[in-house]
Parts: structure tokens; sequence; C-alpha cells
């Protein structure tokens, strides 16, 4: 049991600094960095707790996907660094009133598990150990709640038509590759055989044709 | 002493780490060793094509080029730009390096043979090989100069495209073989296939998915040439548009470690190709003398056939235009592959030969 516990308190122990970090550190991009290397130690935990899908799956979604963008994003901004300690002061108030309700969420589920330490065993099911994680959660997402799968997809398709129609637009003077005419695009098309008879060279009505 | 041998704590925890070191060790020396090779079969292959000799200086027929060229890089003097963000610089090739090597912790090189042969394995692969994009983003930020940063710009939107389409080609393998244990994807391939299907167990090249699945193997082919930044898809360091893309400000062993970790990463997809599609350690029958070649061997020849093919894609084929690459990611790919998850869902289903 050493090897667990030891694992568990490294993840815990360098995901809670990074997280610590990303708040602290100075420069946005070393943030953002931190933060991954929080969601990389978050997928850690979630293997050392035998939901090794959704530890992988948290490594492929966020940290391959959707933390490469918002890396992309953060790199091509223009930050100002004074400007941000100015608005410090200005963002304090409604900063400290958060931290406060989330203050109080921990300690009400605390306070929960300290009174009664059974309570957690009511809210999760116990990890069936014959079948697989990966067939587990397959089994129960696609019949029981094939409703709300379905829904979160098209949660999803609606967000990706919003970002799609907010972001294209044709201009008009941009030249296009169309593939397809290229392809299509004989040697009769763009050729012309012509016989020059010799030292006379390309007649008017022949150069007319040719430029055309 | 015999009473710490006897003990839990030698059986339950020092000895398996000392085995689990040691084979670990044992795969990065072999490994290492084959990269060396490997990059010199590149390098005489990309020659051959153009009617040149390539390295063969060093050593007979150049067989110790790569080793010169590790001195050659070890041995010089790391230079970091002043304006550089030097934690970022020098941790990026590390990143990109070990990640690569960390991939080979989970593939199977026989029955038995892999070093954690865990559920999830497949899961595992793509998370990595998608992790990999971070040593490039950071060299390209830190290095604080403009072609590295567009370089880094390029990859980031080329490697999120094509690990789309890779995975959906990784979904078409797991639905014929309905596990991700990647031993059970090779063992798919011996028990189950074509060859079961036409009544010849014997001939198991026939259960090999790159027949039934050969669209995909191309898709799959191809992405892979797009996720490890090879040519026709080097755009991230297109030395004609680019200087060396992200790595212009690199030199010496940050240098190294990125030629490396690429390297690497071409043979985590070559190994991974042949897993999926071409049987991993079977023998193309299984009859007497092509059993008598241990898996291993197999093995290492699909992974060479398909570096083979990797390096004659590099050596023939011209660079695409960015939007050319954009295109075939998001046109052509993307419906090719996301079609074939739902046909051949489907197929397995109507006929009655999906796995339980």
């Amino acid at each position: 049991m050493i090897l667990p516990a030891l694992f568990f308190y490294l993840f815990a122990a360098v995901c809670v600094a990074s997280a610590v970090m990303v708040i602290v550190s100075r420069n946005p991009v070393h943030s953002v960095l931190f933060l991954i290397l929080a969601f990389v130690n978050a997928a850690g935990l979630f293997i050392l707790m035998g939901a090794e899908f959704l530890g992988m799956m948290l490594i492929v979604v966020y940290v391959g996907a959707v933390a490469v963008l918002f890396l992309f994003v953060i790199m091509m901004l223009d930050v100002d660094f004074v400007e941000l300690r100015e608005g410090f002061i200005q963002y304090l108030p409604i900063g400290i009133v958060i931290g406060g309700i989330f203050l109080f969420e921990l300690l009400l589920v605390v306070g929960a598990w300290v009174i009664n330490p059974q309570v957690t065993k009511t809210i999760t099911a116990a990890i069936p150990t014959n079948v697989s994680n990966t067939e587990a959660l397959g089994l129960v997402l696609y019949t029981k709640y094939i409703h709300y799968f379905q829904l979160a997809g098209m949660v999803l398709l609606v967000a990706m038509i919003g970002a799609i129609v907010l972001t294209l637009r044709h201009k008009a003077n941009v030249k296009r590759q169309n593939i397809n005419v290229q392809n299509a695009r004989t040697p009769e098309m763009a050729m012309a055989m012509r016989k020059v008879a010799s030292g006379q060279g390309l007649q008017d009505a022949d150069a007319a044709e040719w430029v055309k | 002493m015999a009473e710490f041998f006897a003990s839990s704590f030698w059986t339950g925890f020092l000895w398996p780490l000392i085995i689990m070191v040691a084979e670990s060790l044992l795969l990065l020396v072999v490994l290492l060793i084959a990269i060396a090779y490997i990059l010199l079969a590149d390098r005489k292959i990309w020659a051959a094509v153009q009617i040149r000799r390539g390295p063969n200086v060093v050593g007979p027929f150049g067989l110790l080029q790569s080793f010169a060229d590790l001195l050659k890089f070890v041995l010089k003097e790391p230079v970091i730009p002043s304006g550089s963000n030097k934690g970022v610089f020098l941790l990026a090739p590390l990143v990109s390096c070990i990640l690569a090597l960390a991939a080979w912790a989970v593939i199977p090189f026989d029955l038995g043979w892999v070093i954690s042969d865990i559920n999830v394995g497949i899961l595992y692969i793509f998370a990595i090989s998608s992790l990999s994009i971070y040593g490039i983003i950071m060299a390209g930020w830190s290095s604080n100069s403009k072609y590295p940063f567009l370089a880094a710009l390029r990859s980031a939107a080329q490697m999120v495209s094509y690990e789309v389409s890779i995975g959906f080609v990784i979904i078409t393998v797991l639905l014929c073989v309905g596990s991700l244990n990647l031993s059970a994807v090779v063992e798919a391939q011996n028990t189950r296939g074509l060859a079961h299907l036409i009544g010849l167990p014997q001939l198991t090249i026939l259960n090999w998915y790159v027949w039934p699945l050969f669209p995909m193997f191309v898709v799959f082919y191809v992405s892979a040439l797009a996720e490890t930044n090879r040519p026709p898809f080097d755009l991230v360091e297109a030395e004609s548009e680019l200087v060396a893309g992200f790595m212009t400000e690199y030199g010496s062993t940050p240098y190294l470690l990125f030629m490396l970790g690429e390297y690497v990463a071409i043979t985590t997809m070559c190994a991974l190709a042949s897993i999926l599609f071409l049987g991993g350690w079977l023998p193309p029958v299984n009859l007497p003398p092509f059993t008598w070649i241990p898996g291993i061997v197999w093995f290492a020849l699909k992974v060479f056939f398909m570096f083979f093919m990797f390096a004659m894609a590099k050596a023939i084929v011209p660079r695409y235009r960015y939007d050319q690459l954009m295109r075939l990611g998001w046109k052509v790919f993307l419906p090719l592959s996301l079609a074939m998850v739902v046909i051949v869902a489907g197929v397995l289903q109507f006929a009655g030969i999906a796995p339980k």
C-alpha cells in the first residue's frame, strides 16, 4: 500500500501547488502551462482511483485540445501587465464574494462528511469489478443516459455552428483554389496547337485567339 | 539478510520496482540504438531515391554516422537567446523527447513482452501523442522570435486537426476488436477475421485489419505523417518559409532532443500502425517455417516496413501548402473516417460478427 499512497501525495501536492501557481505567476502563458500541469496531475489522481478511462479522456480532450487552443489565444494576446495590476483593486470585492461562496460550500460538504462519515457512500455506486472501466461507462452511457448524451452532443453542435457563423466570411477579393476545376482541366482547355510558317511568326489573328 | 529477502517489503515492493526499472532501461537502450539506425536508414533511403550515396564516411557504409552526430551535438555549446524565456526554452525539448519515449511503455513487442499492459493502452498512446504538441508550442513561444512563433501557431492547428481523424481511425479498429488493450488488438487479429470467415484459419495475413479497413489504413498513414510533422506535411519547419521553424533558435543538445523526440514519435506511429493494421507480432502464415521466427522479429520487420513507407513519402512527395493541408484534414479525412465509423459499426452489428 506504500506505492499508491506515495503517488497520491505526489499527484495531489503537485496539483495543488500548480493550481496556486496559476494564480500567482506573473506571466499569463506560465499560468496556462501550470494549469496544464494541474490537469495532468488530476488525470493521475483519476487513474489512482481506478477511473483510468476518465483520466485518459481528461488528457486527450482538455490537455490535448482545449488547453492547446487556450494557450494559442493567450500567446497571441498583447497583455499589458501594468493594466492588470490596476484592475486588481477594482475586482477585489467580487473576488472576495466568489471566494467566500466557494469556501462556504466546501465547509458544507466537509461538515456533512465530519458529522456522518457514511454520507459519501450513499451518493456513489461501487465500481463493478468484473467489467473494465471503459465497458462499465459504455454500458450506462448509451442505455440509461442516452438522452443526456444526445443532449450534450446537441449543445456542442449548436456551439460549433455558432462559432462558424461568427467567424465565416467570404471576402470577394480573395483568390481561392478550386481543386475540382483544376483536376477537370484537360490539355485542350489550356493549350492551343498552331502550325507556324517559318520566317513569319504568329499572325495577328492567331495571337488574338491565343490571348483569349 | 535472508529475512529481508523474505519480507513483504522486498517481494511486494522493492523487487517488482527493480524489475520495472530494469525493463524500462533495457527498452530505452534498445529503442535508442534502433532509432540511431532508423535515422541512418532514413538518410540512406532519401539519398538512394535521389541517386546519391548518403552518409558513407563514418564507419563501414556510414554505420556509425548517427553516433558521430550525437557526439557533435553534445559537444557543441548550447546557445540560449537573451530575449528568450529561459525556463520554458529549456523545458520544451525535454517535454517533446520524454513524452515521445513514454509512449513506448505500452507497446507490446511480442506476446507478453510489454512493460505496462494497461486496459486503456491505445488511449494512453493517443493521449501522449496529443501532448507532444506542447514541446513545439513551448519552443515556439519561448524563443521570442518571429519564425518559431509562426511555426508554433501552424503546428497547433495542424496537429489538433489530424488528431481528430487518427481518433476516428482508431475507433474503427476498436469496433472490430472490442477492447482498448493493445495486446488484445493483436490477439483479435490472430483468432478471428477474414481468414476465419473464409475457412482458412492458418492464413493469418488475411485476418489483419489492413484488408477489411484498407481506406482507414491509408487515412491513418497520411494522418500519422501529419501528426509527426513529417514531409510532405512538415510545414512546422518549412525551411523555405520559416528558416527551421520552432527549432530556429535551438542548437546543440536541446536540438538533438527535438530531433530524437521527432524520430521516436515517428517510430511510435509505425509501431501503432503495425499493431492496429498489420497484426503486430503475428507471422503472416501460421505454419512452421514462419512460426519458427520469433514474434519480435515480425514486429520489427513490420515497424521497419512502415518506416520505409514514411521515408519514401519524404523522398518523393512535394510539401503541401497550408490551406491544402487543412482542406485534406477537415474536408476529406474527417467525413471519410466519420462515415467509416458508421459503416463499420453497421456492418459488424447487422452481419452479427461484432465482438461481444
